[in-house]
Formats: structure tokens, C-alpha cells, sequence
């Protein structure tokens, strides 16, 4: 069960957490200001435990992947009996941060993040020679997500 | 990215990135604890990191869900076929609709692949999830020659992003 204030914090500091040097106390005067009164040591632990309980993976900036590097979106129809072989070696490289297996005839899925374009084709290359299977590279050519955070409860 | 932004990404910036992907400390004085880590002033982090939120290398400050564990345990990645010139105005629309977490262009992978409009949509069931693309097959009307939804059978990696530290010149 969530409480009032976490469900708060949740659904409306997914942004906006003030870049000031006491954020969380500006936090506390912001939600006391909406007829809540809470206070920055309530702000404190209340994320604190959201982050132990894995609720949150973490509080802080959350960065355009370009903005750090290269990235793709890439995919790979595996045969079924071979599937986790073929993972765990997409999974090996650290330059993947995200491999999902979807149902799709296109099965496994995965993200490929490294300092520059080159580095990333570089991924995919070896990986097609490793498994002896192509992938279909998707890089991001445009992002139309607005950021206005998830809604948890609308 | 153009050359001229990845020139302007300095060390600095790097350091700071480096210094906060993994989150902020939940202490008092956040800011202050991570330009401590970095040896600098933390008017100068501050600085540059509302630098960074104005160019859109940060795009937001907050705590970040975790979907699977608040109980949003559906998620399809919905990948649609719309013609391309309409798919600016189609995306805008699309990645404003509450639902949506992640809305890209990317190109289309021919034969096998036709779709250039990716939406990943969320909801606690399928079912949830089944009634959201409907609601996307609605607002693309007529201009949506295809769509496949795919979703997620097991997550065999997730990391946040990794950037090492610079290393000294």
C-alpha cells in the first residue's frame, strides 16, 4: 500500500525536482503550499524508502541517451532452440543496457549505447559474426515523447 | 547529433553525468554532496546542469518508477506503419497521450520490417494494455497502413545508462 505522500511523489515529481541547493526542502514547501504540510525530513525518507522497496530506482536526471553518445534500437529473429544462447551473448557485451525477448518473430530486442556511432556498429557487427545471425538496426531518427512523466494514477 | 553540440559537451559535463546517472544522494544538500565528489563549486555544478536541462541532454530531474514493481506489469512495444508525411504530426500526437513512455521515429527495416512509428505503451493487464491500442487506432485513423504489438516475454537485461569517467588527458 502507498501512502498519500508517496503516490504525491510519485506522480508528480517524476520532473521538476528543483535544481536549488536544498531541493527537498523546496519540495516540502511546494507540497505544504497544496494544503499537505510535510516536512523536508519527511521528503528525505519517503524517497529513501521507495528507493529501498525498488519502487523508484533512483532520484536525479535522467539524460537523453545522444546527449551522452550513440545509441541503437536493434533486433534479432533467433530460432527458438537457440534463443539463450544468442542472449547471453547480447547480453555479454556491457554496451548493451537493455535486451528484452518479445513474442515476435523478431524475438530478441536490445539496446546498444556506446560513446560514439562507430563503437555501436562496431556491437552489431561482431555480434552478427558471433551468432551468425543479422540484426536489423533501428536507430532513433526523431523522439515525439513529450515529457511529462508517467501518470500512476489517473 | 550535430558536431558542434558533441563539441560543447565538455569534461565537465562528462564528469557530471558519470557523477550522477546512478541518482542523487538524499541528503540535505544534494548538489552540494556531488560537486564535493567532483572538487568543484556547487554553484558551478548547478550551473552547468541547468545547461544541460535547457539543451535537453537532461530531460528531467525526478524520482524515476520502477513500472513492473507499482504494479504496471504490461507493456507493448506498438510499432505502426503511417505514411511519412505524416508522421511528424502522427508522433506528436502520439507521444503526448498519457499511456505512452516512449515515442520514435525510426526508419523501416524492408521487407520484413514496415513500421516507422514506435510507442511503448503500459497498463497492469493486457487487457488494459489492448484497450490503449485501440484508442491509438482511433486517433490514426485512416493514415495507419499496419501495426504490430510486441510485447515483452522476460527482460534478460536492464542497467541504467553506463558512462565511464573521462579518462585523464
Amino acid at each position: 500500500m502507498l501512502t498519500h505522500l508517496e503516490k504525491q511523489l510519485l506522480n508528480d515529481y517524476q520532473q521538476g525536482i528543483p535544481l536549488v541547493s536544498e531541493p527537498y526542502s523546496e519540495i516540502a514547501r511546494e507540497i505544504s503550499l497544496k494544503g499537505f504540510s510535510v516536512s523536508e525530513q519527511e521528503i528525505i525518507d519517503t524517497l529513501s524508502s521507495l528507493k529501498e522497496r525498488g519502487l523508484i530506482s533512483r532520484v536525479g536526471p535522467v539524460f537523453q541517451p545522444k546527449a551522452v553518445g550513440s545509441s541503437t534500437l536493434a533486433a534479432i529473429a533467433v530460432p527458438e532452440n537457440r534463443l539463450v544462447e544468442v542472449a547471453d551473448i547480447v547480453s555479454g557485451f556491457t554496451q548493451v543496457n537493455h535486451n528484452y525477448e518479445r513474442e515476435h518473430q523478431f524475438n530478441l530486442w536490445f539496446v546498444v549505447t556506446a560513446g560514439t556511432q562507430i563503437e555501436v556498429e562496431q556491437v552489431l557487427h561482431t555480434i552478427e559474426q558471433k551468432t551468425g545471425l543479422s540484426v536489423m538496426n533501428l536507430p532513433m531518427e526523431q523522439d515525439y515523447h513529450i515529457n511529462l512523466g508517467f501518470p500512476l494514477w489517473c | 547529433m550535430t558536431l558542434d553540440k558533441k563539441k560543447n559537451m565538455d569534461d565537465l559535463d562528462r564528469k557530471i553525468i558519470a557523477a550522477t546517472q546512478s541518482g542523487l544522494p538524499l541528503v540535505k544538500e544534494p548538489y552540494q554532496a556531488i560537486a564535493q565528489q567532483l572538487n568543484i563549486e556547487p554553484e558551478l555544478l548547478m550551473q552547468h546542469m541547468r545547461a544541460m536541462l535547457k539543451t535537453g541532454q537532461i530531460r528531467r530531474i525526478g524520482a524515476v518508477p520502477n513500472h513492473y514493481k507499482l504494479g504496471y506489469t504490461a507493456n507493448a512495444m506498438s510499432v505502426w506503419n503511417v505514411p511519412d508525411d505524416k508522421i511528424y504530426e502522427l508522433g506528436q500526437q502520439l507521444g503526448a497521450l498519457s499511456f505512452v513512455s516512449h515515442c520514435y521515429e525510426r526508419p523501416r527495416f524492408l521487407p520484413e520490417w514496415p513500421y516507422n512509428l514506435f510507442a511503448m505503451l503500459h497498463g497492469k493487464s493486457k487487457d488494459e494494455v489492448a484497450e490503449k491500442v485501440q484508442e491509438v487506432v482511433t486517433l490514426l485513423g485512416e493514415h495507419c497502413a499496419g501495426y504490430e504489438l510486441l510485447y515483452s516475454k522476460q527482460i534478460l537485461k536492464k542497467t541504467g545508462l553506463r558512462l565511464k569517467e573521462p579518462s585523464p588527458k
